[in-house]
């Protein structure tokens, strides 16, 4: 493994460690878990988490956010719905949702590339205004009729196993994102932006470039996964997907990327997904309520934030006892 | 050892046998060093010598694993930097921090402010002591201007005026001058002597051996961490110096070797951008040295940095081997086979947290991937070769770049440009904070790249080393180019004279 995710993949080892402990208990002691209809139910309302968490690691790995993601989904349903309702055809509809989704990112991108901002600040205005546009785009109906073949695929299983049908396109997504970051010059460039902009700059990488790609790639699987979601619970709401976000970062945090970019690998991302979504599982299966589940996911963002920290700071501890010799040209300031 | 006199005055400040280890490395080995009152001492020694754990033992950072130090003869143990500066020591940094928002005497008093009734703060009191310190540095700082927009050398005088209000009698000084103008040198020396005048003992830190030469009386050299000589340094030369320093007789400094200039390489017409610099145009040819001389702030690193294409230009046109740049594209600039090293290492340079490796495959994404993805065996064959060629020292060529001392680091991003194999090498500042062995070293390499056909643009602000590499001098005075000067008639005064913008 490379060297600069070297701290990363300890940290991406502790977290797939603790994903395998809590199956292994939850499959053990936790009633219902394991049946293969919870599975599937686990692994089909992880998808969605899932699927923005892949453009949303290489975004945070350049140091950027995006917190519009889940607004940009519910947007993306909430025309779905109103364009079926219109009678036009699904197979019209889905592109059309996909490239709106590319036009949210292609905003949010712009506003922080072209004129500087800070891609928090951006995206939480986003956030309300996309959902804003999604109630009035759709009001407060809901569209449950879309063409069976479609609903089915976004709910069936693959034959006689537990996993979802969506599973096979989500694996090949993975794949992209996964030889995107961690083997194409786009990638390798993603990193040295979030470690050191300047530096990247100066070394002829195109770092707005870079960042407004990464924000469309997010609101188009955004958009994709706002489809999936109209589908999978049979439902075009304005309101679908409210507060994924939190999850996706929350996520993407637990498996190991750093909030200040620059560190983290894909499969610590999807190792943190699906140690979320199993909590969420777990938590639903003995009853614990909604709210409190927003809690939990409140606190483990917080802990995933610091935990890569404390670890590091050990290690920085550690490794300054043995190279503190090494020579320092700009010492800190002496007094006060 | 020598000493001033066996009856002279006693040593205020003493190191006896100091040893300090981190780990596996032995930083320091038996160390001993004198400070007298009234003397300037210089502490030379190359990057990695053990100056910095030597400076933060004496500051109280670092505590010696042997060894003692002596206060007025009598031992001390620093548990903290408050411990030595209540001892009166004090260390004044290359870049001091104050407090922006501050006077400069509120600065001075931070925490300890002279106090009236019901505990408010006495601002007449502050004003008086503070401009008192001033008159006892000799230099002219008005007590109630704010910290904020005051220059490097302005705020060394501020944190060296707080030493004095402490009562300090050792100073240390790390590097004061690396970012300061000539003039801010000469001023900063005007203070130091007036400071030994009163008696007190300055430790003083330069790679810049004519500075030693020019303000110290005696001098301490280290090398890999041990001892190697404490001595006056009357009747020394350069040359004594850098043998005590590097071990071995040095070859020459500026190694230029004399080349036929062949075509224009790289081709500047009429740049300008608003407000920074106007009109600039120059050429440079095929194994040239070109020096870009001035004053810090006249335009070059910003001329540096549009013909790159880091930051847009207004006006005016640049050329690379006879294809036009695209204004702020770095990526067309590298394509056409232009290179920058810039003045910011650690910033604009490296990415620290990576890789050795990493670092010198950052310039070569583009160009050595194999269908479509980085080529990793390329990126390690390439790095380790130019590890190679520039003798650089590291471990693992996988460690981070920030494991490497600056003149180790400086290589890695000259390796990183020469990696992509280019027809104009602009370099800027290349040997600041680098000790003379690997200053020599980037010399030679520069020197070798022209003979090889590669154009050199070279901005520094070291003098001696625009006079010894360049084949004609540039320079530029309030953003435009006030003179070129062929490498014949290139002295320190017909340069400074186009800097300053006095008549040649």
């Amino acid at each position: 493994m490379p060297e600069s995710l070297s701290r990363a993949v300890r940290w991406d080892t502790v977290v797939g460690a603790l994903l395998v402990v809590v199956l292994l208990f939850s499959l053990g002691f936790v009633d219902g878990f394991g049946n293969s209809l919870n599975l599937s139910f686990l692994i089909g309302n992880t998808l969605p988490i899932a699927l923005i968490a892949l453009p949303m690691t290489l975004l945070v790995v350049a140091g950027e956010i995006d917190l519009s993601v889940a607004s940009t989904a519910g947007l993306s349903g909430a025309v779905m719905g109103a364009l079926w309702n219109q009678g036009m055809t699904i197979e019209t509809i889905i592109p059309l949702c996909l490239v709106l989704g590319a036009v949210c990112g292609l905003v949010n991108g712009l506003l922080v590339t072209r004129l500087g901002l800070p891609s928090l600040a951006v995206t939480i205005g986003t956030l309300a205004a996309y959902r804003g546009i999604a109630q009035i785009v759709l009001g407060s109906d809901a569209v449950t009729d879309f063409p069976t073949q479609y609903l089915d695929f976004a709910a069936g299983r693959l034959g006689d196993t537990f996993l979802p049908q969506a599973f096979l396109p989500f694996l090949v997504l993975l794949a992209i994102a996964v030889v995107t970051l961690h083997a194409t010059p786009f990638g390798r460039s993603l990193f040295a932006i979030g470690a050191a902009e300047e530096a990247a700059r100066f070394a002829g990488i195109r770092v707005k470039r870079h960042k407004l790609i990464l924000f469309v790639a997010t609101g188009l699987m955004s958009a994709l996964t706002g489809v999936f979601w109209a589908l999978h619970y049979a439902s075009a709401r304005y309101d679908n997907a409210t507060g994924l976000e939190l999850s996706v970062v929350a996520a993407v945090l637990l498996g190991g990327i750093d909030f200040d970019g620059g560190k983290g690998t894909l499969g610590g991302a999807v190792a943190g997904v699906f140690l979320l979504g199993a909590l969420q599982n777990v938590m639903s299966l003995v009853n614990v309520s909604a709210q409190s589940q927003i809690v939990v996911t409140g606190v483990l963002l917080v802990i995933s934030v610091l935990g890569p920290r404390v670890a590091r700071q050990i290690e920085v501890a550690r490794a300054g006892r043995r190279a503190a010799s090494a020579p320092v040209s700009k010492a800190p300031a002496p007094t006060s | 050892m020598t000493h001033p006199s066996d009856t002279g005055p006693a040593p205020v400040l003493a190191l006896r046998d100091i040893s300090k280890s981190f780990g596996a490395v032995r930083a320091l080995r038996n160390v001993s060093l004198e400070l007298f009152p009234g003397e300037v001492h210089a502490l030379a020694g190359e990057n990695g010598a053990g100056k910095s754990t030597l400076i933060k033992t004496l500051a109280g950072v670092h505590r010696p694993d042997a060894g003692q130090v002596l206060l007025d003869g009598e031992p001390v143990v620093f548990h903290g930097p408050g411990d030595a500066r209540d001892a009166g020591i004090a260390v004044i940094y290359q870049e001091p921090t104050l407090f922006p928002d501050l006077s400069i005497a509120e600065n001075i008093f931070m925490g300890r402010q002279p106090r009236r009734a019901i505990g408010r703060i006495d601002h007449k009191a502050t004003h008086e002591a503070t401009a008192g310190l001033m008159r006892r540095l000799g230099v002219e700082l008005d007590p109630d201007r704010p910290a904020r927009g005051l220059s490097i050398a302005d705020q060394q005088i501020v944190e060296i005026a707080k030493a004095l209000s402490f009562d300090a009698r050792v100073l240390i000084m790390d590097e004061p001058t690396a970012a300061l103008t000539g003039s801010e040198v000469a001023r900063l020396f005007g203070v130091v002597r007036t400071l030994r005048e009163q008696g007190a003992a300055v430790l003083f830190i330069s790679h810049r051996l004519e500075e030693i030469f020019e303000i110290c009386q005696r001098v301490t050299t280290l090398r890999d961490g041990a001892w190697i000589a404490s001595e006056p340094l009357d009747g020394m030369t350069e040359d004594d110096l850098v043998r005590r320093m590097v071990g071995r007789d040095l070859d020459e400094l500026y190694p230029k070797q004399d080349v036929t200039p062949g075509e224009v390489a790289l081709s500047v017409r009429r740049l300008t951008r608003e407000g920074v610099f106007t009109d600039v145009s120059f050429e440079v040819r095929c194994g040239e040295i070109v020096g870009l001389a001035g004053l810090v702030g006249a335009g070059r690193t910003e001329v540096a940095r549009a013909v790159f294409g880091v930051d847009r230009w207004d006006a005016g046109e640049v050329e690379v081997g006879g294809r036009k740049l695209t204004n702020g594209a770095p990526s067309t600039a590298m394509a056409a086979g232009l290179a920058l090293v810039p003045e910011d290492r650690r910033a604009q340079g490296l990415v620290m947290d990576m890789s050795i490796e990493r670092n010198i495959g950052l310039t070569g994404l583009r160009t050595t991937r194999r269908a479509g993805l980085v080529d990793r065996g390329a990126e390690r064959s390439r790095s380790l070769d130019w590890a190679v060629k520039l003798q650089v020292k590291y471990a693992r060529i996988a460690d981070a770049v920030s494991t490497l001392s600056g003149g180790n680091q400086q290589k890695v991003v000259l390796a990183k440009w020469l990696a992509t194999g280019p027809k104009v090498l602009i370099v800027d500042e290349p040997t600041r904070g680098i000790d003379v062995g690997t200053k020599a070293e980037v010399h030679r390499l520069l020197s070798q790249l022209a003979a090889d056909g590669v154009a050199v643009l070279m901005i520094s602000s070291d003098l001696p080393e625009i006079l010894g590499m360049a084949d004609r001098v540039l320079v530029m005075h309030e953003g435009r180019l006030t003179a070129e000067i062929p490498r014949t008639d290139a002295t320190e005064e017909t340069v400074m004279a186009a800097a300053t913008g006095r008549a040649a």
